[in-house]
């Protein structure tokens, strides 16, 4: 067992070093190698890789930072258009109340005359149907004392008496009066 | 390597190491440090999935930009933020090399992942590397920047001053095993994990625990697409708190 | 018979050194376990405290991979 150990280890030892990491013949090449692709990498990035990504990241910064900057341009704008229309609206707004004030006042000064004329107007109708009436009912009133007499005379003649013309109408004038 | 011993004689063949093994591309068994080998094609793989998303997938220049694009502008976005916050206004110099740093590693171990591949960022003398050239940089540009100034990280001014030669030790010892930490870090990491899906997929080689290892490959490869992109961040930001103790010492 | 002795030892230290790992899970788990504690109390404040969390973790971490380390190199390398 011991034996076979060591024969299994001293070929492993042959083929290849128990931990190629610490086979110190292969150091030189693994370096050499090793720096070439650093400035190989160096070169690319240095040379290429890096002033191209820069200068595409600044140009992207720039484009962002220019379209904020007109973007808020544009809402400044609208901004200043809304505002306008506001203001705009308002006046409109302020006008149509004069006018509709003025309208109104315009109105009211001619309802007024018109009433004025038209309580004229009436008054003089008034006027003049009262004096009709008035002459109407003086009227009817003769006629009334008129009719009263004639039938008082009548039902007086028709219950067999004679009546004296003086007493029914101071009768009936006595009765028109109550 | 007992489990290989063991494992002739129950059947199970343990190997979790030999996908780590550096060889030669085209034959031959030296490895001379110019030898083509496995290390160099999975670094051009890197370097080409790195040149695809970065160049290939920006060339439009979109405004609007498409999947590939966005996620190049995030990787982009999200380290320069990361060394904006951690390192300041000041590190952001040192972008470019904190970005071939990270996308090196994130694109490694994310090809890693890949069956069959091999996983350069489990070297130690890949990620060795990587950390030192971190802390020789670090510490020669604080030095550079500050002079002896550059020496107060380590005199903690805050504390009371029984303490400070003590606190400076620990911050001393702590500053220098920064790259042993930083690199063993992030090779333990994928090396641990690899090892540990290799286990299990000789595991499902018994018919009794196949199906049962097979849910636990696919789970610890799930939890290991995590690790590979938080070792590479963990990787960057570990830079950026290094740089910035470079560039501001003064706590 | 020597040789097999010091490899047990190795590998008996390799056993070991993987109980560091627990300290390690037991750290790692302590920085989750409180930020998530002090984000749910201020919500707000834990997106931008995302990054110290996992350099907490990498620090945490780091231990546990030297455990790992540690066992590996008992294993392979001693």
């Amino acid at each position: 067992m011991a034996t076979q150990t060591n024969d299994a280890a001293g070929q492993a030892a042959d083929a290849a070093p128990g931990m190629p990491q610490l086979d110190f013949s292969t150091f030189g090449n693994q370096i050499f190698w090793l720096v070439v692709t650093l400035v190989a990498i160096y070169l690319i990035l240095d040379r290429i890789a890096l002033p191209r990504i820069a200068e595409v990241l600044a140009e992207r910064q720039d484009r962002i930072t220019g379209d904020i900057a007109a973007a808020e341009d544009l809402k400044a704008q609208a901004l200043a258009a809304e505002e306008a229309y506001n203001k705009a609206l308002a006046e409109a707004r302020t006008e149509a109340q004069t006018i509709v004030a003025k309208a109104k006042a315009d109105m009211q000064v001619e309802l007024e005359a018109a009433i004025a004329k038209a309580d004229v107007e009436i008054a003089a109708k008034t006027a003049v149907s009262e004096k009709a009436i008035a002459e109407i009912r003086a009227g009817a009133l003769d006629s009334v004392s008129l009719v009263a007499t004639e039938t008082a005379t009548a039902v007086v003649a028709a219950i067999g008496g004679s009546a004296d013309a003086d007493a029914i109408s101071a009768a009936v004038t006595e009765q028109m009066k109550g | 390597m007992a489990s290989e011993a063991q494992g002739e004689e129950t059947g199970l063949v343990f190997h979790p190491m030999e996908q780590f093994v550096v060889k030669p591309l085209f034959g031959g068994d030296t490895v001379m440090w110019y030898t083509p080998t496995n290390v160099t094609l999975w670094m051009a793989l890197t370097v080409l999935a790195v040149f695809a998303l970065l160049v290939l997938g920006t060339s439009r220049r979109a405004m609007i930009p498409s999947r590939m694009q966005s996620v190049g502008e995030l990787a982009y976005g999200f380290i320069y933020r990361m060394i904006e916050d951690v390192a300041g206004k000041d590190g952001v110099k040192y972008f470019p090399y904190i970005m071939t740093l990270f996308m090196f590693i994130v694109f490694s171990n994310f090809l890693g992942l890949l069956p069959m591949a091999f996983t350069t960022t489990s070297h130690i003398a890949v990620t060795g590397v990587l950390a030192m050239a971190v802390f020789l940089t670090v510490t020669i540009l604080g030095f550079v920047k500050h002079g002896l100034g550059f020496l107060g990280v380590f005199w903690i001014s805050s504390a009371p001053l029984v303490l400070r030669p003590v606190l400076a030790l620990i911050e001393v010892i702590s500053y220098f095993v920064r790259p042993l930490s930083h690199s063993i870090r992030l090779a333990g990491n994928m090396m641990a994990g690899h090892a540990v899906i290799k286990v299990f997929a000789a595991f499902a080689a018994v018919l009794a625990i196949s199906p049962f290892a097979i849910v636990a490959i696919t789970a610890i490869y799930a939890l290991e697409v995590l690790v590979a992109f938080i070792q590479a961040y963990v990787f960057a930001i570990l830079t950026c708190v290094y740089l910035k103790d470079a560039l501001h010492p003064h706590h | 018979m020597e040789g097999d002795i010091v490899q047990m030892g190795a590998y008996i230290g390799a056993g070991l050194a993987c109980t560091g790992m627990g300290g390690a899970a037991v750290g790692v788990g302590h920085v989750v376990g409180n930020f998530l504690s002090g984000a749910l109390r201020n919500p707000s404040a834990a997106a931008g405290q995302t990054a110290t969390m996992f350099i907490g973790i990498a620090f945490a971490e780091a231990l546990g991979i030297f455990s790992f380390l540690v066992a590996l190199l008992l294993m392979f390398a001693v």
